[in-house]
């Protein structure tokens, strides 16, 4: 919160000492100034639902994706690295445009701008979650499938009460980082109408012709939203470390 | 002794068993039968923990056979879950589930693998804690516990799940010595209930204890099988008698 204040009181300082800004636009003592905040601000809700589903849905993928790339198998080794090096190769921007615009044409279903966006973001997402889980899961002892095949755990329960409740533990730094990639990303989805905070700011430009103003907001609106995930990924990962310790 | 009966509960055919070009195991036959204590010994790298390995099928044999109780080990499915529920493992590095309390990891395999109910699990599980004389642990996880108490969990584990034959890969190795006795005094007590136990240990004084038979295994080759008497009073080979040289007058 402090690098927040800070950067604020920067803003402040820098307004004092040029005639270039002009915060009437946002200023919440104003009727017009409130309103154009509240504007931005309502953009809050598509950006975090947008997240939240389309991370949920890339972690589901992601693992979906990493177990057959774990296997004896070559062939399911080889869909890995075939999804994982395709996905990553498709620039997020181009993804959410072809989603968008090329998809409906290919299968005649026409697709919100919602469930685009999140398509696009999830599928992207998916393969950077799918070599996280890959990596993780690796890290795991050997002697913990040993074990779990001595007690006759099938394949499906060894995973799900053995390794991957270890294996997440050990990656929740890197998929918190996703996280955050995917609240920053999901400004991309303003290109094709969503309307979520980097649209209504981009809106608010065409109207009141304050640009500065306007995208310092948007810049504090992620500074704020990503430092308050953070904050929740870090108390996750301390959690998680005190139950294991005790 | 008179409950032991005449069919072997193992019988291993000329297994060999390849780690690339590497012969882990060369031809090696053995039989154990139900209840007998078979104790392998042998240098580090003769393969004795490869042995054990492949009678549990976390190791593949490439040629021979392997007949568990009946059931001889392949790729099949069914073979393996037979096996493995006929077989208990107790490893050298305990392997805990780490994340979980200790009656958790006692639960689980009889929960998730046998269908059993929770409470009946849990009382199960509290049996033999109790047996290896750590019921006060339940509530614990692994690493609030010493090398020598994860170790009697990790029996008690394998227990819970009602093996008729218990696997034992140098259970001690790892310990601190002030801890090995407490699980020596375990797998004591297991072996004078009855137990079929196949044990790669270096621990000399169990194995004259306890031991039906004696195993010595050097390159792979299963190189001497006897009664401990005959064993460590008169060794055959003479790789078993440097090997037993240097490990009894240390």
């Amino acid at each position: 919160m402090m690098r927040v204040l800070l950067l604020l009181s920067m803003a402040a300082l820098l307004s004092g000492c040029s005639a270039q800004w002009g915060w009437y636009v946002v200023n919440p003592a104003t009727e017009s100034g409130l309103a154009n905040l509240k504007f931005l601000l309502s953009g809050l809700y598509y950006t975090v639902l947008l997240s939240l589903t389309a991370i949920l849905i890339s972690m589901v993928t992601g693992l979906l994706v990493a177990l057959p790339g774990l296997s004896e198998n070559r062939k399911l080794r080889a869909f890995n690295r075939l999804y994982v090096e395709l996905v990553r190769a498709v620039p997020i921007l181009v993804l959410i445009l072809w989603v968008y615009y090329g998809l409906p044409q290919l299968s005649g279903l026409a697709i919100s701008v919602f469930w685009a966006g999140v398509i696009a973001l999830a599928l992207s997402d998916s393969a950077f979650q799918a070599e996280i889980f890959r990596a993780g899961i690796q890290s795991i002892n050997r002697g913990q499938y040993e074990a779990a095949h001595s007690v006759s755990l099938s394949y499906a329960d060894t995973m799900r009460f053995v390794i991957l409740p270890q294996a997440i533990r050990r990656i929740l730094p890197a998929l918190g980082n996703q996280l955050v990639y995917m609240l920053k990303m999901s400004s991309l989805v303003s290109v094709i109408g969503m309307q979520e905070l980097t649209r209504k700011a981009n809106e608010l430009v065409v109207t009141e012709y304050r640009p500065l103003e306007i995208y310092t907001i948007l810049v504090l609106e992620y500074l704020v939203l990503i430092l308050i995930v953070s904050a929740g990924v870090r108390w996750l990962e301390r959690k998680m470390q005190a139950d294991e310790r005790n | 002794m008179a409950s032991k009966g005449a069919e072997p509960v193992i019988r291993m055919e000329g297994v060999s068993k390849f780690f690339g070009t590497f012969q882990a195991l060369k031809d090696v036959s053995l039989d154990v039968k139900s209840g007998e204590r078979v104790v392998v010994c042998g240098p580090s790298g003769s393969g004795k923990s490869t042995l054990i390995r492949c009678i549990n099928r976390l190791e593949k044999h490439e040629q021979g056979a392997i007949i568990v109780d009946g059931v001889t080990l392949n790729d099949s499915r069914s073979s393996l879950n037979a096996i493995r529920a006929k077989v208990g493992m107790v490893f050298q590095q305990f392997n805990l589930f780490p994340h979980l309390t200790v009656l958790e990891n006692l639960t689980l395999g009889p929960v998730r693998a046998r269908n059993m109910a929770r409470a009946q699990a849990n009382d199960l599980a509290m049996s033999y804690l109790e047996r290896v004389r750590i019921p006060e642990q339940a509530e614990k996880y692994p690493r609030q516990l010493s090398g020598g108490q994860q170790q009697r969990v990790a029996i008690a584990r394998s227990l819970c799940m009602e093996p008729e034959i218990m696997l034992f890969d140098e259970p001690t190795s790892a310990l601190d010595p002030e801890m090995i006795n407490e699980v020596l005094e375990v797998m004591t007590e297991l072996a004078s209930s009855g137990m079929t136990m196949v044990c790669v240990t270096h621990e000399m004084g169990f194995a004259r204890r306890v031991a039906d038979t004696m195993v010595f295994m050097d390159h792979g080759e299963l190189v001497e099988l006897a009664t401990p008497e005959t064993f460590f009073s008169a060794p055959e080979s003479q790789r078993c008698k440097e090997f037993l040289q240097k490990i009894l007058h240390h």
